[in-house]
Formats: C-alpha cells, sequence, structure tokens
C-alpha cells in the first residue's frame, strides 16, 4: 500500500486517484504508524515552503518523513514535496528545509532579469540526464505540467534526473537512492504523467 | 521550452453543460464529464468550467462535478462562477479543482484576492476580467463600490486617467455580472493590482469581442499581457486557429481559451495545436 502524506496542504485526491487508476492501492493519511508501515511513501504538496515545513512539523511528520527515507522503501516527492527536501528555502526570507537533500530553493528571477512570467506555469518539457525507475516509460523531451516560481538547486548535481528550460535549465526532478522527487506534477500529466504513478507503485522496497 | 496552452471551456449549469456542445456523440451530451473525457483524449492542456448556476441551493452541484471529473481527467482544472468567500475556494479544492477563477468577488472586494491567494497559494487564484472598450467615459460616473472612495484604490479608475480623444491611448473597463454592470474601472490598472495582490493568473475576457467570432481584442490582451508577470490567458473572439495564432503572436498571451470552436467540432485541439506548431508556436502534441 502506498501512503500520501497528509499536512493540510494541497489537493491531495487527484495523486490518490492516479494511484488508483493505476491499480494501486493508496491512502491519504497523517496517521504515522500508518505512514511507517506502508510499502511506500509519497509526500506531495503545493503552496508556500515555510507554511508546509510548520504543517509537517506540527503534525509531528518530520521525523515520519525521515524514518520513511532511512527505511529504503520507495519515496516520490511531488512539487513541494521535492523542494521541502532540500537544506532551505529563500521562499519568505530563509526557510530550513527537511535537509535530507543538500541544497537550496531559489525563486526564479523575475521581470527585472526577463521577460519570463512567474510563476512558471503550464507544460513544459524534461530532459533526462539519469532514468529513474519511475521514469522507464516516459521518453526523452516528453511534456509535464508545471506551476511554481522556485526551483531547486542541489549541491550534489549526481543527484540530477531531468533538467528542464526555463529561460536556463533548471533541475526538474532528482533521483537519489530510494527518493524520486519532481517538480511537476505527474497527477496532472495525463497518460505520461500517471505512468510515472503506475512504475512508482510497482517498485520493490 | 514552456509551451503556449489550448484550455475549452464549459459553461456548467445545475450540472450539465449548456451552450451546447456538439463535437461528440454522447448519449447525454451535456454531461461535463463525458465532455471533458473527450478534451482530455484531444490534448487539452487544462479545462476551465464556468459554474452560471444562479441559485446559492445549486452551489453543490459544481463540486460533484468536479469531483467526478477529477476522478476521470488528470489534467488542471480550473472552476470559476459564484465564488464569494473562503470556503467556496476551499470546497472546490477539496473536490478535485486546481484552481478557481474570481471576477465579481474580486471587483467588490479586492482584499479577499489577497487573503485567498496567502491561504491557498497564488498558483490557485485566477482573476478573471471582463473588459470592454471605453468609448466615452463619463466623468460623473460613480461606481457601484464600497470602496470607491478609499484613497489607495483611486489611480485604478478610469476618472483619473487621461481623457479620452481619438488619438489617446486606448482605455478598458472592467464590468462585471456577466458583462452587464460597468465599474468604471481601467482594466490594465486593474490587472496590476490584482497581480500585486496575489493573483497567479489572469483570465482576459473581451466583452467587445465575445461571441463575436472575429478574433481577441489583440490590443487589450497585449495591454494586459505587458503590464503583469503573471501568465494572462486570452478569451472572447475566437472564430478560426488564426485568431488563437495571433493572441499568442499579437497578443502576447500565455494562453488561449475557446469555447464554441472546439464544442462545434469546427476544429479538433489538435488541429489547433498543429496550427500552431507549423508557424513556430511552441505546443505540446
Amino acid at each position: 500500500m502506498i501512503a500520501i502524506i497528509d499536512y493540510g496542504m494541497g489537493n491531495l485526491r487527484s495523486v490518490q486517484k492516479g494511484f488508483e487508476r493505476m491499480g494501486h492501492e493508496a491512502v491519504v493519511t497523517r496517521d504515522a504508524e500508518t505512514i511507517l508501515s506502508a510499502s511506500k511513501v509519497v509526500l506531495p504538496g503545493v503552496g508556500a515552503f515555510p507554511d508546509c515545513m510548520r504543517n509537517l512539523r506540527e503534525y509531528g511528520l518530520v521525523d515520519v518523513v525521515q524514518a520513511s527515507i532511512n527505511s529504503g522503501k520507495p519515496f516520490l516527492g511531488i512539487c513541494l514535496g521535492l523542494q521541502l527536501l532540500f537544506t532551505e528555502s529563500e521562499e519568505f526570507g530563509i526557510s530550513k528545509g527537511l535537509d535530507i537533500i543538500k541544497g537550496r530553493v531559489v525563486r526564479f528571477k523575475g521581470p527585472e532579469f526577463t521577460d519570463l512570467k512567474i510563476p512558471h506555469m503550464g507544460w513544459n518539457s524534461i530532459s533526462i540526464k539519469r532514468r529513474a525507475p519511475a521514469l522507464q516509460d516516459v521518453p526523452d523531451n516528453s511534456n509535464f505540467y508545471f506551476v511554481h516560481s522556485f526551483h531547486v538547486v542541489p549541491e550534489d548535481k549526481g543527484v540530477i534526473a531531468t533538467t528542464t528550460n526555463y529561460g536556463f535549465d533548471f533541475v526538474s526532478s532528482i533521483w537519489k537512492d530510494n527518493i524520486f522527487a519532481a517538480q511537476f506534477h505527474p497527477e496532472k500529466s495525463q497518460a505520461l504523467g500517471l505512468s510515472i504513478l503506475k512504475r512508482f507503485g510497482e517498485q520493490k522496497g | 521550452m514552456l509551451t503556449k496552452r489550448i484550455i475549452p471551456c464549459l459553461d456548467v449549469k445545475g450540472g450539465r453543460v449548456v451552450k451546447g456542445v456538439s463535437f461528440v456523440n454522447l448519449r447525454d451530451a451535456g454531461d461535463p464529464v463525458e465532455i471533458a473525457k473527450a478534451y482530455d483524449e484531444q490534448g487539452a492542456d487544462e479545462l476551465t468550467f464556468l459554474d452560471i448556476t444562479a441559485s446559492h441551493e445549486e452551489r453543490g452541484i459544481i463540486l460533484d462535478v468536479v469531483r467526478r471529473t477529477a476522478e476521470q481527467v488528470f489534467m488542471p482544472l480550473t472552476v470559476g462562477g459564484g465564488i464569494k468567500v473562503i470556503d467556496d475556494i476551499r470546497n472546490l479544492l477539496l473536490a478535485g479543482a486546481d484552481k478557481v477563477s474570481i471576477n465579481t468577488t474580486a471587483v467588490h472586494d479586492p482584499e479577499f484576492i489577497k487573503a485567498a491567494s496567502l491561504r491557498f497559494g497564488s498558483q490557485c487564484i485566477v482573476v478573471a476580467i471582463d473588459a470592454k472598450r471605453v468609448v466615452a467615459h463619463d466623468p460623473d460616473f460613480k461606481p457601484p463600490l464600497t470602496w470607491a472612495d478609499d484613497p489607495k484604490y483611486q489611480s485604478l479608475f478610469l476618472t483619473n486617467s487621461e481623457p479620452k480623444t481619438q488619438n489617446s491611448k486606448l482605455h478598458w473597463e472592467v464590468y462585471t455580472h456577466g458583462g452587464r454592470k460597468p465599474m468604471g474601472i481601467d482594466a490594465v490598472a486593474w490587472a496590476k493590482k490584482m497581480e500585486e495582490y496575489g493573483a497567479g493568473e489572469i483570465l482576459l475576457t473581451s466583452m467587445n469581442q465575445d461571441g463575436q467570432k472575429t478574433g481577441y481584442d489583440l490590443e487589450l490582451t497585449r495591454a494586459v499581457a505587458e503590464a503583469v508577470t503573471i501568465p494572462v490567458i486570452a478569451s472572447g473572439g475566437v472564430g478560426n486557429l488564426e485568431h488563437i495564432y495571433e493572441g499568442f503572436t499579437k497578443g502576447k498571451a500565455d494562453a488561449a481559451l475557446a469555447a464554441s470552436i472546439f464544442h462545434f467540432k469546427e476544429y479538433t485541439i489538435r488541429q489547433a495545436k498543429e496550427y500552431l506548431k507549423e508557424r513556430g508556436v511552441p505546443v505540446r502534441l
């Protein structure tokens, strides 16, 4: 069973429905025991970084996320669920993240530097650098749905799974051991997005 | 590269699509979920539902439509119409909407957009603006707004912008209630204010062009797209594929919303995208 961590942010139903459509059982939960006993764990999320971290702390989920990752079971981060894994974010000052992946979360350079719109919203392509197991059915340069104003900058470039161009190449997903985490939304990216949920659900811990 | 989005829009009333959709043979021709699925298969980039249900009692129906759609369709879904309080947004998001589009409530209470974007994030707050070209503006017009005398909002009003002569800069006025009530607000200034208050996107409809099938108001679209740094969705007036192309190139829109040309099978979304791709507009095929 897949546990989708519910920390009071965002629309988790679509992630759950996506797994169900692909034949994987998934529950939305904030119960520590359920999460720890799940075979796979998903950290989704939309909203502001500091609010999400505060909610994770309030619900006592910081250690649960850490323990899930340490246990070696497949772990999927989506959007803010990618960003939260990092050391810190510059959203609303500096906020401390989970520090599981070393690096920072920074804002896209705005109109003072480029003519690009912020948020980066819509369908953009991913360039696959390392093919994580969840990406096995995804052709290089496929389009996925993005909506975000901040992006991750990992210290170790070796964790990069895909990059995406928005004025420059930013990191659109990472893959490290049992962790795959994407800035884009597989649950909003039609058939190819669902293929990621399908393959993630098939992984063995 | 970020692609330009094509967004079909469905008017929903009492849980059924109205205005007619004839592109697909459905047993239940007005079922929004079936139509959403068909657009999904055609490669729409997002979907917008506009809830035009008049009465408050029927508000629950759109939640059911959103819930059923979100179970079948895995792409971004925006819902607009009748949003008055924060709980309306919360309920739509919980039902499976990704974004909500707000028009009248934003005009009557600009601070609502601030509160909504702080609570749910800018990414899910779309401000819809219905704008009409100003031909002659009555300087004594009193906007029907409780905040009309608030000094911090004075720069939003047309009365305070330059007098309009034939050669002066074009102006557009914000309307509410489906384009029936003028508000005396300059549409470009309003779009900028809404961005400042946390809107993540602007859905811009030309009331002059809506239903005309002669193309978007390109000057309006461009004026707003160049004034804000958030994405702008062009709406109102599409009659053929060239109009969509012009919306992206001359109008500088980030996304194109259209209803009837897709509903009545004149073009499929795929045809629209192929047309755009041939002309160098980045699209997702």
